[in-house]
């Protein structure tokens, strides 16, 4: 079993060192777009030159992303902020540190502050969202399942099947549209700026309400067919058989097996809601990671990108990781595969 | 698979409306009103739907039913090329390194291993911002995001399908690899294929539509839905319909790609 997780172990950060490269082959492909990336679009050729020679930017690739994982490391220096480039960037951490991810072009600060002011929103969204996506899904998905055929499951399948279908902006206008426009319920932007005139817990419901129906009719649909199909096993039919109350059946028997295919699902889920919320958070004008990274991209601020890419890269191995861990522990046959 | 359709009333409800809305996009510049792009600036903006515009006018003064009609002939353009171009890629390596096996498919199935593990739509931002949005570079994109999961389908079925007899006959026989994974494997193993690629398909028109919202699809004169909502949400307080209409159109093209998918799994 330890023998399983190393061996899993290994693979993830072998999957996040190849990624890793990919991220800055991606970023840094041609030799010169770098320096002017970082001198904006009215350089003129020797200042682009002179850049990338006191950079080191004309390394080959390789080089420049062992020097690149070194300086995250804290074993080598960043010589962005060294007064003879002249840039006019500046970090009070010094040029040697771990976690060292350089600078932002757009914000002229460094990434490892950028992404610290606007990581905590991110995760507020997706526990909030979480902790109403879980028992939303679990709840509608169980009922249908047990209650598989029956009229009111028929009709709330259809409805998922629609609702799972829908784009999240399409949500987010509906949505905008009924509580915002009509009723005047809640606020159409979420900057959660601290004197706005509705509060914090207003600002949060827009976006959450999106991502939510988003997303828990998604794993609704998938609880509900893993308890159709766990019910059709024959240990169900045998427990049912030798006289078990329904109750017991159901808690002991169904729902333990039928949890192992949606707990893959929930996690995907919140690799999704810490990575990949770039549509809601850039409607909502949400400060978190996704909306950041569109602005990033579209500023051509390389650093923040590879710094935004590397962490969702981690946290997707990170979450895949923890689903081996919840398998394991669901189902006892898979520690030997 | 296809006589299939007409016997399930889903199937046969997703096939009509996508049918319907490929006629449309064929048929768009007999059928649209007004040029798409021509603004139309005589009297007053008119947002609200009348005689001379049913759907009224967007911002610019251009037509709003003329520009979803149009907006049809992207989205029929982009998405059959993207999703056409990565399963073709897609299938292409997974079932050259399931039928090679070795070291080609322990690089190929790595290599997919560490393309999967980037959330999709950091694919899209960082490739259709450093490369410029246009066709060519969102079928580029999406043939990168996608083909390592269709390689990882092919290359299942096609395992299994090359240890079956018909395939070790054609191989005494000597006939060419190529030849045995094109005319032997690929046709039997197209049912979890066909499945993927009307699901794919509805997820690239829900993909299609969020890049034009985030400022990423075709560039602007454009008709596109996704563009369309996005420059319509601020008319939402007057004019609501603007924005919703072409979301409904979206809607309409992914949900009929779902029921065809689910027709053709049962």
């Amino acid at each position: 079993m330890t023998g399983f997780l190393a061996q899993r172990l290994l693979q993830y950060i072998l999957t996040l060192i190849a990624g890793s490269f990919a991220v800055f082959v991606a970023t840094e492909f041609s030799p010169g777009t770098v320096s002017s990336k970082i001198l904006g679009p009215y350089a003129v050729q020797s200042q682009v030159d002179s850049l990338s020679a006191r950079l080191r930017l004309d390394d080959p690739l390789i080089e420049r992303y062992g020097r690149w994982l070194t300086t995250l490391a804290g074993l080598t220096d960043n010589p962005m902020a060294a007064k003879e480039v002249g840039l006019g960037l500046s970090d009070p951490r010094g040029t040697r540190y771990v976690g060292n991810l350089g600078f932002s072009l757009m914000l002229k600060e460094p990434v490892i502050d950028v992404l610290a002011d606007r990581i905590g929103y991110t995760i507020l969204l997706t526990v909030c969202s979480i902790a109403l996506i879980v028992p939303i899904a679990f709840g509608i998905g169980v009922w249908c399942g047990l209650k598989a055929g029956s009229l009111l499951d028929r009709v709330l399948s259809t409805l998922m099947a629609v609702l799972t279908a829908l784009p999240e902006f399409a949500f987010a206008v509906g949505l905008t549209l009924v509580f915002v426009i009509w009723l005047g319920w809640l606020p159409g932007t979420s900057m959660m700026l601290p004197g706005d005139k509705w509060g914090m817990v207003s600002q949060l419901v827009m976006p959450t309400a999106v991502l939510v129906v988003a997303s828990a009719t998604y794993v609704a649909r998938i609880v509900r067919a893993s308890v159709v199909e766990t019910r059709k096993r024959p240990f169900v039919r045998a427990a049912e058989l030798k006289g078990l109350p329904p109750r017991v059946v159901v808690v002991q028997h169904v729902l333990r097996n039928a949890l192992i295919a949606p707990v893959t699902v929930i996690l995907l889920q919140v690799n999704w809601l810490l990575t990949g919320v770039v549509v809601v958070e850039s409607i909502f004008a949400y400060p978190g990671v996704g909306s950041l990274l569109l602005q990033a991209a579209l500023f051509g601020d390389i650093y923040l990108v590879q710094a935004l890419t590397l962490m969702a890269l981690t946290v997707a191995v990170g979450t895949q990781f923890l689903g081996d861990l919840c398998y394991m522990a669901l189902d006892p046959r898979i520690r030997v595969a | 698979m296809l006589r299939g359709v007409g016997e399930r009333p889903l199937a046969a409800t997703g096939a009509t409306i996508l049918l319907l809305w490929a006629c449309i996009a064929l048929a768009a510049p007999w059928i649209a009103p007004y040029d798409p792009l021509a603004l139309d600036f005589s009297g007053a903006i008119n947002h609200a739907p009348s005689a001379k515009h049913w759907l009224g006018t967007d911002s610019l003064g251009r037509d709003l039913l003329s520009r979803i009609i149009f907006g049809a002939r992207t989205l029929f353009a982009v998405v059959p090329l993207a999703v056409g171009s990565a399963f073709v890629v897609g299938i292409a390596l997974g079932a050259i390194a399931a039928y090679s096996g070795g070291l080609i498919d322990q690089v190929v199935s790595r290599a997919s291993d560490v393309m999967l593990a980037f959330p999709a739509l950091i694919i899209y931002v960082i490739l259709l911002t450093s490369l410029g949005p246009s066709l060519i570079n969102i079928v580029i994109a999406v043939t990168l995001a996608y083909a390592p999961g269709v390689g990882r389908l092919a290359r299942g079925q096609v395992l299994a399908i090359k240890e079956l007899d018909y395939v070790k006959a054609a191989q005494a026989r000597g006939d060419h690899p190529l030849s045995i994974i094109v005319f032997e494997i690929l046709p039997n193993a197209r049912g979890p294929l066909v499945v993927d690629l009307s699901l794919r398909a509805g997820y690239t028109v829900i993909l299609t539509g969020t890049l034009g919202f985030l400022g990423l699809g075709l560039p602007p004169p454009t008709p596109d839905w996704g563009a369309m909502v996005v420059e319509n949400t601020q008319l939402l307080s007057s004019h609501w319909h603007m924005a919703v209409v072409p979301c409904l159109a979206i809607v309409s093209v992914v949900v009929a790609c779902n029921f065809l998918a689910d027709g053709l799994r049962d």
